[in-house]
C-alpha cells in the first residue's frame, strides 16, 4: 500500500507541480512516508545524527559455542563430567537433549589474554584477539527460539515468525542507498567443513511487506553473481544498451500517453539493472587488489570462500552498498566440538580480521558497524562430545563506529547456562543497530494490516554502555 | 489507513476544515480515529488496557470515568473524553506525549462535532450481517459517489484494451487475435467473449493462482531442510472447482473439512489437504509440542484471513489491539483443528514423508485399478487350477527331485556373481574392479583401515538352504596389504545373527570370542595372493528355520581384499531360489508322510511356479500383476488430512507453548460474532466450523471474498486491505455496494463465475484506465473508481504472457509440478538433503507458470522477482514493486530469451515487409498496432543489430541457441538474430507487462 502510496504520490506532484497539494499530501501520509525522488533517490528517515554510514553483519550460522569462543568458564572446567546442576536446567528448554542425562563438559579450547584491554578470547581467534581493543565483547544474549530457521528468522527480523522484513531491509528502507550501481543490501554465503552446513532461507534477506526493492541480494559464489545480470549469449552490453535505451524509449512515449507515473520509476530501474551487468562483474574481479591484500584475507579469489567474502565484503562497503551480510554455513557443532571448532575457526579467524585490519587502515571502520555471532550459543553440558542449541546465554562482538571497543558487557552465570549480568536480547540488539545508524527503533515503522510494524516488535532498547 | 476517510473528506468540494454542520460518521470517521489513536491502552487487550478505561465497545465509550461521562452526548466539555484530549496540561493530555501517537487539530475537531451532533454509535460495519436486496446496480453506486465528489468519469475505452484486460483479469493471458478480429467484425457479442472466457480452462488456471496464494500453497514444507512433499492433487482440485464453478460455500466447507463429510468423495478429501498446507518442519531437536502449537496458530491466522478477512493471529500472545477478538477466540478456534492427525516433527527427511498420506485415486482411475485388480485374481486362479496331468507331473516332479537330492552330484549355485543380481538394496561401497577377475567374472575390491563392509539387504530372489549344502565366498587378499578377519554374514527375518569369521577377532560385530551361529570361528586367516574358496555350513549358523536367506555382508578388518562370486553348493539347485521355506524344502526331502498340510501347500506352489503345464497361465498373471501395479504406482501418494481424536487445546499465556496454565479450550468461533446455529450440545468440528463460516451468521465470509474479486478486477478492494475488515483495515469506499453484492453473491447460490460476469459488463469495468491531471490531484487512488486501473501483471502471468505470445506456451492442465529454467546453482543454500534443480525437459519448460515448482525458501528467483510470495503466510494483495531485478529478469532470464526467439521466428516467418513484421509483433503482444514512431524505432534497433550480426554471425548463432526449443532452420541467422532483439524490446516494454 505505501509503495502505491509513495508512486502515485509521485505521478501526483508530476501532475501538480509540488506547491499546494505536496504539501497535503505529506500532511496525509504522515510520518512514513518522507519525500522521496526518483529511484535511485537517496531518501532518508533520519531520526538522528548517525554514528555508521553501514553495517556488516558476519552471521556464524548454526550457532557458535560462546564456551569455546568469548565465553571463558572455568567453573565449567572444573565440573567436567558431573551432572548439571538440576538448579540449572529445570523447566528450561532443551533441543535435542531433551529427556537425556545432562552432564558437564569442560571448554574444550584454552582462552588467551589480547590486547592493551585484557580481552579474553579462546586462543583459536588470534587474528580477531589482534583486534581486542576494538572489540565490544557481549556475553549475555539471549534468544527466544531454539531451532536454527525460526532463530535465524528472529536475528533477521526480530519475529520468529515468517513474512517480517529483515534488519537489512529496514535499514535501506530508513535510509536509501548511497550507491547507484548496486543494490543496498547484499548476502553473501559460504559453506564449511567443520559441521553439518545450516540452510539458509531467502526469507532471511526478503523485505518481507516492505517495498521490494530493499530485498537483500545473494551475491552467489558459483554460476552469475547477481541472478540474471549476465546478458544472454550473443547479446553483448552494446546490444543490451540499445536494448535498454529503445525501451526507455517506448515507456517514456507510453507514460506521455497514460500519466502512468510508473514507467519513470521502471525507466530507471532499467538503467540500475544495465548498471549493475558492468558493476557486478567489476566488484567481483579482484585483480586489482595487491598481493599483500589477499595474502592478508587468505584468499586467492572469489573462489565462494569466507576469506573471498570478506574481502567482497570490503569492496562493497567502499562501493557504498548499506547492509551487507556474510553467512558461515558450518557453526552447528552437535558432536566432535573439539576439531570441528578448531577447523570453522581456522575458516573464519584469520579473514575476520583481516577485514577489520583492511577497513580500519581505508578510513572505513569509523563509519562501519560489524557484528560477528551466530543465532545462538551452545549448551554447557555434553551432547556426546559436542554441545546443543542453546538460548539462555551466547555471545556475539561489535566493533566499528561508536562502538566503545577494548569491552566486555554482561556475562553469563558460572557455567555459562544463563545470562544474568544485564541481559540483551535480540531485539535490544536491533535497537542499538539502528540507533547507531541514526534511526529511533521506535520510530521506524510500517504500517501493513492495520497495524505498525517495526523491527523490534514490541520490545528492544538501546544498550548504551555498548556505545562510545 | 486513516489517510483514507481524511481524502474522502477532501474530495468533498470545499475541501479543508470541513463545515460545522457536516454529519460525522462515527463508523466511517469516529471509530477508525480512536482505533488507530486510543484502542492500544483503551481497548480489547484486558492486559494492556489504562485507568479500566475501554473504548471500542458501546458500554465503556458511554460510561463514566469517576463519575464523569467518558461521552456526554451534546456536551463535549463535560466528556472526559473531549477534557483529555484538549487538557492545556501536557502531561495530563491524550494521547501521551511519551506515545508514538498524537492527534492534529483536524481530528480533535471531528471528535468534538461528534459529540456536538449528539454522539450517534454505529457498530462496526463489518460485524454485523451486510444489507441488500434485490439487483444490484453497480454503475449507479459508484456514479452517485462521483457526482457528490463532482468528478467526471474516464470515458469507455477502446474495444482492444478492454479485450485484453478481460484476458487478463478473467485468464491471466494476452488476447487471443482471432477472437479479436470477431469482435471488431460484429461476429462476437461482448457477453459472448465473456462467457467464453469464463468457459476457457485458463481462467480456472487464473483463479486458482489467486488461492494458492490465499491458502499458501506450495511444493516444500517450509522450515529448515524444506523438503519436498506431494499436495498437487490439491492444486488440481482447485483448478477443477473454479472451472466448473463449484459454489464458493460448497469449495469452502469441502476444504476446511471434506474428509468429515458423509461418504467423502476422493475429491472431498483432497480437498481437505487445504488443512495441511501449513509450513512443518524436518530439524532435528525441535520440541514437538512447539511446532504443534506453531502448525496450530498457522492455521487459524490462515483461516481466519481467508474466511474472515481478520488478523485473528495478532492474539495469539495477547487480546487483539484493535478488534474484539480475545486470546481464548484464537486458541478456541485453533482447536477445530485439534482432530488432524499430525505429529510435530517430522522423521527421515530422505523419505520425504509427511504422513498420513493417501493414495489419490478418483472414480475413473479407481475403477480401472478394480478391474485390474479383479483381472489379477482371475489371473492367480488360472495358474493355480489342478487337474489330472497337473497332478501327474507333479508326481514325477517330485520323484525325479529327491532321486537328484539322493544321489545327485553337488554343483555350484551363484547367488552374487558379475553383479549383485538378486533385487536387493546395495548398501557400502560396491566397488567393482574389472581389471581384477577370477575366471571371466568381475570382482569387488574392498579396503579399508578399520571394520569395512558391504553388503544387500531384502532380495527378491533369496536362498533356500538345506541339509547338505555348502555356502561359499570366493576371496583373494593382497599380499601387501591383509586385512586382520574376514566375516561372512547372512540376513534372514531382520536379523544379521548369522555370522562366520576367518581370523580375529577385530569386527566388533556379534558375541565377539564365543562360538555361536551369531559368531561362528572357522579357523585361520586363507593363504594370501591366491583366489581361495571360503566355505561354511548353513546349519551350523541357523540358516536351515525360518525364512529363506535375503541378505549377504562381506566384511573385513583393514587390508585389500577383492571379493567374487558367493553362493550355495548343493545337490538341488531347482529348490535354492524360490521362496521355499527351508523347513518345507527338508519335508519334501523327507518324503510324503513327512509334511504338514501348510508345506504341501507351499511345495504345490513351488512346483506351480516353474511347471511347464502352466507356463502361459503365469505369464498372464505375470502381465496383470504389472498391469495392476504400474496404474497403482501412478497414482500420486498425497498429505491427506485424517481426523482423529482431538488434542487437548490450551489458552496459552503469551504464546508460551511451555505455559501449562492456560484454561482448555473447546472449538467455538469468535464470541462477538453471532453464533447461528452453532452446536452446543456435543463438541464441535472443523465441518460445524465450515458450515458456520459459509452460514448467515457469519457476516465476514461473503464480504471477504466479494472485496477479493473486486481487487482482481479494478486493482484494488472496496475495503482497502483485503486481509483486515476489522477497525484498523480501512472502511469500504462504498460500504452499501460491498454489502449489497455480498448479499447477492449468497443469494444467487455463491455462483463465482456470475459474480465476475456481472461485475465485468458494469460501464465502471469498463472505462478506460488513462489519468488525468484532474484525477491525479483529486482522487490519486482511484478510490472512486473514476477510471480503471492500471497495474503491472502479476509474476506468472508475466512469464505465461510472454510464452504465450510467442506460441511456446503448452497447454497441459495440472499434473505435477515442473521446472522451468532456473539459475544454476540457487538450491545451493538448502540441505537435508541437498538438492539441485534439474530443468525438465520437452514441455516443462514452457508450462504455465502456475505448474512451477514452488519452493518455499527458494522460491523461482524469475516470480520473486516479480513479487510472487513464497507461500509461506496468507497473501490477499501481493506487492507490486518496481525493481532492477525485474529488469534483469525480462532482459536475460533463458525463458524470456527463447520466447524473444520463437515470437521473432513467428513474425520473420508470417511477414516478409518490415513494417508489417513490426505490425505483427505488437498485436501479438500489446494487442494494437504500433505507431509510426514506433514502427521507425524498433525498424532502426532492428538495422543495428543486423548490421552487428552479420559482423559476427557467431554471436548470431549463440543467441538463437538459447533455450532449448528449435531453432527454425533456414531463415538468415543475422536477420532473425536482429528480430529476436526486436521481440526482447517488445517484451520489456513497461506496456507488456501492464494490464491496462
Amino acid at each position: 500500500m505505501s509503495q502505491q502510496v509513495l508512486f502515485t504520490r509521485r505521478g501526483l506532484l508530476g501532475y501538480a507541480g509540488g506547491g499546494l497539494l505536496a504539501g497535503a499530501m505529506a500532511s496525509l501520509l504522515g510520518r512514513d512516508a518522507l519525500a522521496r525522488g526518483g529511484g535511485a533517490a537517496l531518501g532518508s528517515r533520519l531520526h538522528h545524527s548517525p554514528r555508521v554510514r553501514r553495517v556488516i553483519h558476519l552471521c556464524m550460522a548454526g550457532g557458535p559455542s560462546h564456551l569455546e569462543t568469548l565465553d571463558e568458564k572455568p567453573e565449567l572446567a572444573r565440573r567436567d563430567g558431573e551432572p548439571m546442576p538440576e538448579s540449572f536446567t529445570r523447566g528450561q528448554q532443551l533441543a535435542q537433549l531433551q529427556g537425556q542425562a545432562l552432564r558437564c563438559f569442560a571448554p574444550q579450547h584454552p582462552f588467551q589474554t589480547f590486547g592493551a584491554s585484557g580481552q579474553r578470547i579462546s586462543a583459536l581467534f588470534p587474528s580477531i584477539g589482534a583486534h581486542a581493543d576494538r572489540l565490544c565483547i557481549v556475553r549475555s544474549m539471549t534468544t527466544d527460539q531454539i531451532n536454527h530457521d525460526p532463530a535465524h528468522t528472529l536475528m533477521n527480523t526480530g519475529s520468529g515468525l515468517s513474512g517480517r522484513p529483515s534488519m537489512g531491509s529496514w535499514t535501506t528502507w530508513g535510509l536509501g542507498s548511497e550507491t547507484q550501481d548496486l543494490p543496498g543490501y547484499v548476502v553473501l554465503t559460504s559453506i564449511g567443513r567443520g559441521g553439518q552446513m545450516q540452510p539458509i532461507a531467502a526469507r532471511q534477506w526478503s523485505a518481507g511487506f516492505l517495498p521490494g526493492r530493499h530485498q537483500g541480494v545473494h551475491l552467489r559464489s558459483s554460476g552469475d553473481p547477481v541472478l540474471y545480470a549476465r546478458p544472454p549469449a550473443g547479446s553483448s552490453l552494446e546490444d543490451q544498451r540499445r536494448l535498454v535505451d529503445a525501451t526507455a524509449a517506448l515507456d517514456r512515449a507510453e507514460a506521455t500517453r497514460t500519466g502512468d507515473p510508473e514507467l519513470a520509476t521502471r525507466i530507471a530501474q532499467y538503467e540500475m539493472a544495465f548498471r549493475m551487468q558492468t558493476s557486478v562483474p567489476e566488484l567481483m574481479d579482484l585483480g586489482d587488489e595487491s598481493r599483500e591484500t589477499l595474502e592478508l584475507y587468505g584468499t586467492e579469489g572469489a573462489d565462494g570462500s569466507y576469506a573471498a567474502n570478506c574481502l567482497l565484503a570490503r569492496r562493497l562497503a567502499e562501493r557504498g552498498v548499506r547492509f551487507i551480510q556474510l553467512y558461515h554455513r558450518g557453526w552447528d557443532h552437535h558432536g566432535g566440538i573439539k576439531r570441528s571448532m578448531e577447523i570453522t575457526a581456522r575458516e573464519v579467524d584469520q579473514a575476520t580480521g583481516a577485514l577489520l585490519t583492511d577497513l580500519a587502515r581505508r578510513g572505513l571502520l569509523e563509519d562501519t558497524l560489524v557484528i560477528w555471532g551466530g543465532e545462538f550459543g551452545r549448551t554447557p553440558m555434553a551432547q556426546g562430545n559436542g554441545r546443543d542449541h542453546h538460548i539462555k546465554g551466547f555471545s556475539l562482538w561489535l566493533a566499528g563506529g561508536g562502538i566503545d571497543g577494548g569491552t566486555s558487557y554482561g556475562g553469563t552465570d558460572e557455567l555459562g547456562y544463563a545470562a544474568v549480568d544485564r541481559p540483551v536480547h535480540v531485539n535490544d540488539l536491533h535497537a542499538t543497530l539502528l540507533h547507531l545508524l541514526g534511526l529511533d527503533h521506535e520510530r521506524l515503522l510500517f504500517r501493513f494490516q492495520g497495524r505498525d510494524y517495526r523491527l523490534t516488535d514490541v520490545a528492544g532498547r538501546v544498550v548504551r554502555p555498548w556505545l562510545a | 489507513m486513516t489517510g483514507l476517510s481524511l481524502l474522502l473528506l477532501a474530495l468533498v468540494p470545499g475541501d479543508g476544515a470541513a463545515s460545522e454542520d457536516a454529519v460525522v460518521s462515527f463508523d466511517r470517521e469516529v471509530r477508525p480515529l480512536l482505533s488507530d489513536r486510543c484502542f492500544e491502552c483503551h481497548g480489547p487487550d484486558a492486559n494492556a488496557r489504562e485507568a479500566g478505561l475501554r473504548l471500542d465497545e458501546r458500554e465503556g465509550l458511554f460510561g463514566t470515568a469517576h463519575g464523569v461521562p467518558v461521552v456526554a452526548p451534546g456536551r463535549p466539555e463535560d466528556s472526559v473524553l473531549f477534557q483529555r484530549i484538549t487538557d492545556e496540561d501536557p502531561l495530563q493530555r491524550m494521547p501521551p506525549s511519551t506515545s508514538r501517537h498524537s492527534l492534529l487539530a483536524g481530528e480533535v475537531d471531528l471528535l468534538r462535532r461528534w459529540i456536538e451532533q449528539g454522539a450517534p454509535w454505529e457498530g462496526h460495519w463489518a460485524w454485523s450481517a451486510p444489507q441488500g436486496s434485490g439487483a444490484v446496480d453497480v454503475d449507479a453506486h459508484i456514479d452517485a459517489a462521483l457526482e457528490a465528489a463532482q468528478l467526471e468519469p474516464r470515458t469507455p475505452t477502446d474495444l482492444r484494451t478492454l479485450v485484453r484486460r478481460l484476458s487478463w483479469d478473467l485468464t491471466g493471458l494476452p488476447a487471443d487475435l482471432e477472437d479479436l478480429r470477431r469482435l471488431e467484425r460484429g461476429e462476437l457479442a461482448l457477453e459472448g467473449f465473456v462467457d467464453q472466457l469464463l468457459a476457457s480452462p485458463h481462467y480456472g488456471e487464473r483463479m486458482t493462482q489467486h488461492w494458492l496464494d490465499l491458502v499458501r500453497y506450495a511444493d516444500t514444507v517450509g522450515y529448515h531442510g524444506d523438503q519436498e512433499w506431494t499436495v498437487w492433487p490439491y492444486r488440481d482440485w482447485v483448478l477443477r472447482a473454479f472451472n466448473e464453478n463449484m459454489p464458493f460455500d460448497r469449495f469452502t466447507v469441502e476444504q476446511l473439512a471434506g474428509d468429515l463429510l458423509p461418504d467423502a468423495t476422493m475429491g472431498q478429501r483432497v480437498a481437505a489437504t487445504y488443512n495441511r498446507l501449513n509450513m512443518v518442519t524436518f530439524e532435528g531437536g525441535s520440541q514437538p509440542k512447539e511446532f504443534l502449537l506453531k502448525y496450530a496458530a498457522d492455521r487459524v491466522r490462515n483461516y481466519s484471513s481467508i474466511w474472515l478477512g481478520s488478523t485473528v493471529g495478532c492474539a495469539e500472545c495477547h487480546d487483539h489491539k484493535f478488534d474484539p477478538y480475545t486470546t481464548r477466540d484464537f486458541y478456541a478456534l485453533s482447536a477445530f483443528f485439534a482432530d488432524i492427525d499430525e505429529v510435530g516433527v517430522y522423521g527421515n527427511f530422505q523419505g520425504r514423508k509427511v504422513p498420513p498420506e493417501m493414495r489419490v485415486a478418483y472414480p475413473a482411475d479407481q475403477a480401472r485399478l478394480d478391474a485390474l485388480a479383479r483381472a489379477l485374481v482371475g489371473a492367480e486362479r488360472e495358474a493355480t487350477v489342478w487337474d489330472d496331468d497337473l497332478r501327474e507331473a507333479r508326481a514325477l516332479w517330485e520323484r525325479d527331485l529327491l532321486d537328484r537330492a539322493r544321489s545327485g552330484e553337488r554343483r555350484e549355485v551363484e547367488w552374487v556373481g558379475a553383479s549383485q543380481g538378486n533385487g536387493g538394496r546395495d548398501q557400502g561401497d560396491w566397488r567393482w574392479d574389472d581389471s581384477v577377475r577370477r575366471g571371466e567374472v568381475r570382482t569387488r575390491v574392498q579396503q579399508g583401515a578399520e571394520t569395512v563392509q558391504h553388503f544387500f539387504l531384502g532380495a527378491d530372489r533369496t536362498l533356500t538352504l538345506g541339509e547338505g549344502d555348502l555356502l561359499f565366498a570366493w576371496v583373494r587378499i593382497d599380499p601387501e596389504d591383509p586385512p586382520q578377519e574376514l566375516m561372512l554374514q547372512f540376513h534372514r527375518d531382520g536379523t544379521w545373527e548369522h555370522r562366520a569369521v576367518w581370523g580375529g577377532p577385530r569386527i566388533p560385530f556379534g558375541p565377539v570370542g564365543q562360538d555361536a551361529p551369531a559368531r561362528r570361528p572357522q579357523g585361520a586367516l586363507p593363504p594370501v595372493g591366491e583366489w581361495v574358496r571360503l566355505e561354511v555350513d548353513p546349519a551350523s549358523l541357523g540358516l536351515l528355520e525360518g525364512s529363506p536367506v535375503d541378505g549377504m555382508a562381506f566384511t573385513q578388518f583393514g587390508g585389500r581384499v577383492h571379493w567374487a562370486e558367493a553362493g550355495v553348493e548343493t545337490r538341488v539347485p531347482d529348490l535354492v531360489f524360490g521362496g521355499l521355506p527351508p523347513a518345507a524344502r527338508a519335508a519334501l526331502l523327507a518324503g510324503e508322510g513327512e509334511r504338514d498340510s501348510a508345506q504341501a501347500a507351499q511345495l504345490d506352489a513351488r512346483f506351480l511356479a516353474e511347471t511347464p503345464l502352466r507356463a502361459e497361465q503365469r505369464e498372464a498373471l505375470e502381465r496383470a500383476r504389472a498391469d495392476h501395479d504400474a496404474l497403482d504406482a501412478s497414482l500420486p501418494r498425497m498429505v491427506a488430512t485424517v481426523s482423529v481424536a482431538p488434542r487437548e487445546v490450551r489458552v496459552r499465556p503469551r504464546g508460551n507453548w511451555m505455559d501449562d496454565s492456560g484454561p482448555v479450550v473447546q472449538p467455538a468461533v469468535p464470541a462477538f460474532l453471532p453464533q447461528g446455529a452453532f452446536p452446543t450440545e456435543r463438541r464441535a468440528t472443523r465441518l460445524d466450523l465450515a458450515r458456520w463460516t459459509v452460514s448467515d451468521a457469519n457476516p465476514l465470509a461473503a464480504r471477504a471474498f466479494v472485496n477479493r474479486i473486486w481487487r482482481l478486477l479494478f486493482g484494488a478492494g472496496l475495503a482497502a486491505d483485503p486481509q483486515d475488515l476489522g477497525t484498523q483495515g480501512g472502511r469500504p469506499t462504498h460500504p452499501e455496494l460491498l454489502d449489497a453484492l455480498a448479499v447477492e453473491f449468497v443469494a444467487g447460490g455463491w455462483d463465482v463465475k456470475a459474480l465476475i460476469r456481472r461485475l465485468v459488463l458494469t460501464r465502471t469495468y469498463q472505462r478506460s484506465s488513462r489519468l488525468t491531471p484532474e484525477l491525479a490531484e483529486r482522487d490519486p487512488y482511484n478510490r472512486l473508481l473514476a477510471r480503471q486501473a492500471r497495474f503491472r501483471l502479476d509474476a506468472e502471468f508475466v512469464r505465461d504472457g510472454a510464452l504465450a505470445s510467442s506460441g511456446l506456451l503448452a497447454a497441459t492442465l495440472g499434473g505435477p509440478s515442473v521446472k522451468p529454467y532456473q539459475p544454476e546453482g540457487y538450491w545451493a543454500q538448502l540441505n537435508f538433503p541437498l538438492r539441485r534443480w534439474r530443468a525438465d525437459a520437452g514441455e516443462g519448460l514452457h508450462r504455465r507458470s502456475l505448474y512451477t515448482f514452488w519452493c518455499r525458501t527458494f522460491t523461482h528467483p524469475a516470480l520473486l522477482a516479480f513479487d510472487a510470495p513464497s507461500r509461506e503466510e496468507c497473501v490477499s494483495a501481493r506487492n507490486r514493486a518496481n525493481t532492477p531485478q525485474q529488469a534483469l529478469v525480462l532482459l536475460n532470464d533463458p525463458s524470456f530469451v527463447e520466447a524473444a526467439r520463437v515470437l521473432a521466428q513467428a513474425v520473420v516467418a508470417r511477414e516478409a515487409r518490415p513494417q508489417e513484421r513490426v505490425a505483427h509483433l505488437f498485436e501479438r503482444v500489446l494487442t494494437r498496432a504500433p505507431r509510426a514512431e514506433e514502427v521507425a524505432l524498433v525498424l532502426e534497433l532492428v538495422a543495428a543489430e543486423q548490421q552487428r550480426y552479420v559482423a559476427d554471425p557467431d554471436a548470431a548463432r549463440a543467441l538463437l541457441a538459447v533455450g532449448e526449443s528449435a531453432a527454425l532452420d533456414g531463415p538468415d541467422p543475422a536477420e532473425l538474430a536482429a528480430w529476436t532483439q526486436a521481440a526482447r524490446l517488445v517484451l520489456n516494454t513497461g506496456e507488456a507487462v501492464t494490464r491496462s
